[in-house]
């Protein structure tokens, strides 16, 4: 799909620019005419959801770090007093970025479970899954020194917590661990210097992102977008052009999309927050409970689930690195989860899986879950969802691809969305 | 152009890899200065030692401090603490040795190897786990099963001697670096 321009110069100026700077060209090859498969869904709305997600967080940022102080004395009331009091609608400014960062997480976890579904990482889509991958890590990156920055109790220990992950490596190389966390920090503990250099990577990281999305959707043009029947698009009956089609389609979830973003903005704005973020950082107190943010949860509940603190480490780590490996681990021919209905199954009960790590990565270490007058103890809950997760992509998949037998694919694109009239 | 033999290396090939290695040394130490300058600054290091009057701590009790950025935790044990700290053999314990700044790294974690004053128990309040401030048991408000300290944020327990007894914390609370320059004042770092 990739090569053949269609673009045809409509003035003289046009034309003068396409020989020296041919970006009209790449802006009507690729927004325009790029052939799309007809039959794409809702769930495939959401590659333009995020890059509108990404778009506001560096609006609403760039304008936050107008009025934000990164230093331990004044960064939380340059927060909670002049961005949330005095400045001109600061309050609402923050809250969409705050909200959207959930918004964001919610739109990639949609994103990345479709891709999933339909089989999009595999061949020849790989590099797309994995620059996806990549993406994600990098967002995790952003959204845990974002939370750092109003220098709240949940703030200061989260950053405590998560960088204290590298003194795990004391265990391999003595001192490795410690000389790392001492030079993340900038000192002995979190503090000052800390706070500064995250808030300098906070800035840097989004631009990153945007960079890594560009190569996302150069890599998305090679191929073409998956669909959610899994097969190979055969010729232009069964494309549509991207626009109007699908600008359409986009601007239309999106819209559904930002009425749930504004909800929350206006009617919720504290909903994903912890109130232990409203009171100031203080390094001699720990609050009771430590709890990340909604979208690191599972990831939470599986480094917790391990008694041993290395092995707790590399079993979180490990979790988001698996990703990476997905393309090579599912060994089935056919790509969308239509057609595998043992795989449908296990996908679901991933999505089940994942949803149950999160609520138990937002319970204290030592709950129980009372059933029936037995208790049992959340930890085992979260060692099963652990088992599980890993069990998903490095047995089922290869598994489940080599004994699965799956339905009888349709013959194209435009025979099943058209009825058997249409051109093959 | 294509020759099936290997043609000899000729000088221009020795010219180019000893020029990518010199530029490969110099770019990483154009780089060395870029990370280092994360290090903690020299106002920092200067900052790095207390005195701290312990006159007022009474029997039982602990007083938090500050120091580095970290809790440091002073505590005055009680007789019985004591002798139950002294009674747990070596051999009980996660982690055998006794993490304190002041002796060598070999010393085996024994109670007397713990302190300087039977009475005085001075630790870094940081969980070894992954780094938060664990909450004293006191006979009043007891925290876990050791007497000692429970870590909320992962479970991990300490006993009187700050020692750990239970994961996922590998190691005991450490012990810094500190002296008696009177009976009633520490010098801590």
């Amino acid at each position: 799909m990739a090569g053949h321009s269609t673009y045809v110069p409509a003035s003289g100026f046009e034309r003068w620019l396409d020989s020296r700077l041919p970006i009209m060209r790449l802006m009507h090859d690729t927004m325009t005419t790029f052939p799309t498969p007809r039959n794409l869904n809702i769930w495939y709305t959401f590659g333009g959801i995020l890059t509108f997600c990404l778009a506001v967080q560096i609006v609403t940022g760039i304008v936050l770090a107008m009025h934000y102080v990164p230093s331990a004395d004044m960064a939380f009331n340059s927060v909670e007093g002049r961005i949330m009091r005095e400045v001109n609608y600061g309050w609402l400014i923050r809250y969409i970025h705050s909200n959207g960062a959930s918004m964001f997480f919610l739109a990639v976890y949609i994103h990345m479970f479709r891709g999933l579904y339909y089989g999009s990482y595999k061949a020849p889509r790989e590099v797309i899954w994995i620059l996806g991958v990549l993406i994600y890590l990098l967002m995790m990156a952003t959204a845990f020194f974002g939370y750092v920055l109003p220098w709240g109790q949940m703030s200061f220990w989260g950053a405590t917590v998560i960088t204290s992950l590298f003194s795990a490596l004391d265990q391999v190389i003595p001192h490795l661990g410690s000389a790392i966390t001492s030079w993340l920090w900038g000192g002995f503990a979190v503090g000052d210097a800390t706070l500064n250099r995250f808030f300098s990577l906070h800035y840097l990281l989004p631009f990153v992102i945007a960079g890594v999305v560009g190569l996302h959707i150069w890599a998305l043009h090679v191929p073409g977008n998956n669909n959610p029947l899994g097969i190979d698009v055969k010729g232009p009956q069964d494309t549509l052009p991207f626009h109007p089609y699908y600008t359409v389609k986009d601007a239309f979830y999106l819209s559904l999309f930002l009425i749930l973003f504004a909800a929350f903005v206006f009617f919720a704005p504290n909903f994903f927050g912890n109130p232990d973020n409203a009171i100031q950082a203080n390094p001699l107190v720990t609050p009771q409970d430590i709890v990340p943010e909604w979208y690191l949860l599972p990831f939470y509940a599986m480094l917790r689930s391990i008694p041993q603190k290395l092995i707790g480490v590399l079993v979180l780590v490990g979790a988001l690195v698996t990703l990476v490996f997905v393309p090579w681990l599912d060994t089935s021919k056919v790509r969308s989860c239509r057609f595998r209905p043992l795989m449908k199954q296990c996908f679901w009960l991933l999505v089940l899986d994942c949803v149950m790590l999160g609520y138990v990565g937002a319970q204290s270490a030592d709950a129980a879950l009372s059933l029936g007058g037995m208790q049992l103890p959340l930890v085992w809950l979260a060692r099963l969802g652990t088992a599980y997760y890993y069990g998903f992509f490095w047995l089922i998949m290869p598994i489940v691809g080599l004994i699965e037998t799956p339905k009888a694919l349709p013959e194209s694109i435009a025979k099943a969305v058209l009825g058997a009239k249409a051109k093959a | 152009m294509a020759t099936a033999t290997k043609p000899e290396p000729t000088r221009r090939d020795f010219l180019y890899l000893a020029t990518g290695a010199v530029g490969a040394v110099g770019a990483a130490f154009a780089a060395w200065p870029f990370i280092d300058q994360m290090n903690p600054t020299s106002a920092v290091l200067a900052l790095a030692s207390i005195e701290v009057d312990i006159t007022s701590i009474q029997l039982g009790q602990q007083v938090v401090f500050k120091w580095r950025g970290h809790p440091l935790f002073v505590r005055r044990r009680t007789p019985k603490e004591i002798a139950e700290a002294r009674a747990v053999p070596v051999s009980e314990l996660i982690d055998p040795v006794a993490r304190n700044a002041n002796l060598p790294d070999s010393a085996p974690a024994t109670d007397a190897n713990r302190e300087f004053k039977p009475e005085w128990l001075v630790l870094v309040g940081v969980c070894t786990h992954l780094g938060c401030t664990p909450t004293v048991s006191t006979p009043q408000s007891p925290q876990g099963d050791y007497g000692g300290w429970l870590c909320h944020c992962h479970g991990s327990q300490y006993d009187v001697a700050g020692r750990v007894r239970k994961g996922p914390a590998p190691q005991n609370l450490a012990v810094p670096p500190y002296s008696f320059t009177s009976d009633t004042k520490i010098k801590v770092g």
